[in-house]
């Protein structure tokens, strides 16, 4: 097992030209904790800073997992896992929490706000926890409120939508305030988990296309998890989950 | 420290959000607050009112029968009438070598549900409160004249009395439409100083005044037909025939077990010497078993609103799982959201705590005149003492670690789900 970031002549790190990979798994196994099975064992995942990455699979098999390690949340219980050069098992909890908060724009499945915060206040949440997104979503418009105002403008979020409560938002509005949150500041990474199955086709195209052009503005790397492989279109790669997990296919020893 | 605040302000915003759901707990933590404070406020006051009144006196001296009833009736007016003793009785102790003072008591009459005290001069040189302070006249002059009256602090405030004042008298107890001596009106000369204590609503005459009203009086009626005319009563006898009780003072304070004993002995007649403080503690004995019983009460449901307060945060994590996953993922520790919740928790027993607080003022405000007309107990409003503060801490403190109890199973799911909370 190893524990270090490999150099440029491993194996998994396939091309030294290119800037350190945003994203780098190697042999990562993840257990549940109550299950006997591994429901991940990941020989090698890399991706780019830069790349926007779909992540296909089958309902339960393993997405939703996957994006917890690489958000420093679940530790494998071997492997590594690195996030924007950083080793993630050499971190304490905490600053997995902190590395989290600063460098990865997270944006849920489904009912993404927090029911009793104004639109502005859910999208400027990563602000509160991070100094270095506050300071980044300051240097950049001001003021993270105003960052806010900006960036909901943009993910064509009217200002007179603002004072609404946010369940009274209809979901793809609520989706793009989850947009909005996850990329206030500027993370490097940015992560989607399955946009709602409520949404109809062309508005998750819509809302898929307002993620490109955002996470293209900064630079991000993009990792979007469906089950619905008809989004694929748009991205750099594909990555299908259980072609790169060896989980499912080992017997239980 | 502006994140302690972020998660105070969202801690606060959630609450808010669902306070129809957390209303009751605030309440039922309100009406803990104010029953323990209530009764700390109370049982303090009790003590303090007995201790005032009587601390100056040594022996309180009177007919043979109950010694708490004899000082809860000569001293705070209280309770049922108990058996008057001699007057030559009270004049051969009040004379004896060992006595500083000597201050006798008649009572039976009131004004207005104040009962009325008939004593004499002494009264107002030598009877001491709080530890040793003197009555004083806040205005006009003590009883000269036979139908002169001096009223008590509260009496005359709340009757809106001063010096000139023409009254009438009832014969007998508080309550209303009793015989009254309207042949004999008073006139109030004085109105004493406040001094927290049964003085302040009372009026005092002139035990010579007692016999007067009473000349054409037998067993509690008038005699029919026989009329005694206020300017004739000087011809008549005034000297009391028996009193109620004798407050005594020593010179020495260490004779007075040697006088009680003398007194229980008495050959005249069967009398009591009752020791103010030992009264007292007989009676704080009797007061215990209540106020124990009133104090685990509240304790009851003091932990039944704190068992209140965690099971309804306790219930409302399962809703707020994907709440706490969207902090996690915007770098939220899970000691954050420990604090998140403890913060929650805390914010609901200051509430509670406050609502309690301004309840109880509410209750002393109200019930203070009723508490003192019929008990002769003064609330005072002040700020919170120190066995209150003690109540109020234990309060937070418990609060505090109840809070954490949802606060230690919000941070062990944010451990342990990730951030796939099925929904
Ligand atoms: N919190 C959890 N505790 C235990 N097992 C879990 C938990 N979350 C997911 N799993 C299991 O892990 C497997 C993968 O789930 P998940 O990553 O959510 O899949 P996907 O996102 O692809 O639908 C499933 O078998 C699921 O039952
Ligand atoms: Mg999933």
């Amino acid at each position: 097992m190893r524990q270090q970031l490999p150099s440029g002549t491993d194996s998994a790190a396939e091309n030294e030209d290119r800037p350190a990979p945003a994203l780098f798994l190697d042999n990562v196994v993840f257990r549940w904790p109550e299950r006997r099975q591994s429901t991940l064992d990941i020989p090698a995942f890399v991706a780019r800073a830069g790349e926007h990455i779909f992540i296909a699979g089958p309902s339960g098999s393993g997405k939703s997992t996957l994006l917890g390690l690489i958000a420093g949340i679940l530790s494998p219980q071997s492997g590594l896992v690195s996030v924007n050069g950083v080793c993630l098992g050499k971190l304490s909890g905490a600053e997995r929490d902190v590395f989290r908060g600063d460098h990865i724009g997270f944006i849920f499945q489904q009912f993404n706000l927090i029911p009793y915060l104004s639109i502005l206040e859910n999208v400027m949440i990563p602000c509160r926890f991070s100094p270095l997104r506050r300071r980044q979503a300051s240097r950049q418009a001001g003021s993270p409120v105003q960052a806010a105002r900006i960036l909901l403008e943009r993910l064509d979020m009217s200002s007179t939508l603002w004072s609404q409560r946010v369940n009274q938002l209809s979901v793809g509005q609520q989706q793009r305030v989850a947009a909005a949150r996850a990329l206030i500041g500027s993370p490097p990474i940015l992560i989607a988990d399955e946009p709602p199955s409520s949404l109809d086709a062309d508005r998750r195209k819509a809302f898929l296309r307002l993620l490109h052009r955002e996470c293209r503005e900064t630079g991000a790397t993009l990792l979007f998890v469906s089950h619905d492989q008809s989004l694929a279109e748009d991205f750099t790669s594909t990555v299908y989950l259980p072609e790169i997990n060896r989980a499912d296919k080992e017997p239980e020893q | 420290m502006s994140r302690f605040f972020h998660l105070l302000f969202l801690a606060g915003k959630s609450a808010w959000n669902r306070r129809a759901t957390l209303a009751l707990v605030v309440f039922s933590i309100a009406v803990s607050t104010t029953l323990l404070l209530g009764i700390e406020r109370l049982r303090t006051q009790i003590r303090e009112n007995f201790v005032q009144a009587v601390s100056g006196t040594d022996l309180v001296i009177g007919a043979r029968g109950g010694n708490i009833q004899l000082i809860l009736y000569a001293v705070f007016h209280l309770g049922g009438a108990t058996n008057n003793m001699g007057w030559n009785s009270a004049q051969e102790i009040a004379k004896r070598a060992e006595v500083a003072w000597a201050i006798p008591i008649s009572l039976g009459d009131s004004h207005n549900g104040y009962p009325v005290v008939a004593t004499t001069e002494d009264f107002f040189e030598y009877y001491r409160f709080q530890g040793g302070r003197p009555i004083e006249l806040a205005q006009g002059k003590a009883f000269e004249a036979i139908f002169d009256v001096v009223a008590g602090a509260e009496a005359a405030r709340n009757l809106g009395y001063a010096p000139g004042q023409k009254l009438v008298l009832s014969h007998g107890g508080s309550s209303a439409h009793l015989a009254k001596h309207t042949d004999k009106p008073f006139t109030i000369t004085g109105v004493l100083a406040p001094t927290g204590t049964p003085v302040d609503r009372s009026f005092y005459i002139s035990l010579a005044a007692m016999e007067a009203i009473h000349l054409n009086w037998q067993g509690g009626a008038p005699i029919p037909g026989l009329k005694i005319r206020p300017e004739q009563v000087t011809k008549f006898n005034l000297q009391p025939k028996s009193i109620t009780a004798l407050l005594v003072g020593l010179k020495r304070r260490s004779q007075v077990f040697a006088l009680q004993r003398e007194i229980n002995e008495w050959k005249a007649e069967p009398l009591t010497g009752v020791m103010p403080g030992v009264a007292m503690d007989q009676i704080w004995q009797m007061l215990n078993v209540g106020e124990r019983a009133l104090l685990f009460v509240s304790a009851l449901v003091t932990v039944s609103g704190l068992a209140g307060l965690a099971s309804a945060i306790l219930a409302g994590l399962g809703e707020r799982r994907r709440e706490l996953a969207i902090l996690r993922s915007a770098g939220a520790r899970p000691m954050d959201i420990l604090i998140l919740l403890a913060c929650e928790g805390v914010l609901l027993i200051s509430a509670g705590m406050l609502c309690g607080l301004a309840l109880l003022v509410a209750l002393l405000v109200f019930l203070a005149p009723v508490l003192a007309d019929s008990y002769g107990v003064f609330l005072r409003l002040s700020p919170p003492k120190a066995g209150e503060w003690l109540l109020l801490g234990s309060i937070c403190l418990a609060g505090f670690l109840t809070s954490l109890i949802p606060a230690l199973r919000a941070y062990r799911m944010s451990l342990s789900n990730g951030l796939t909370v099925s929904v």
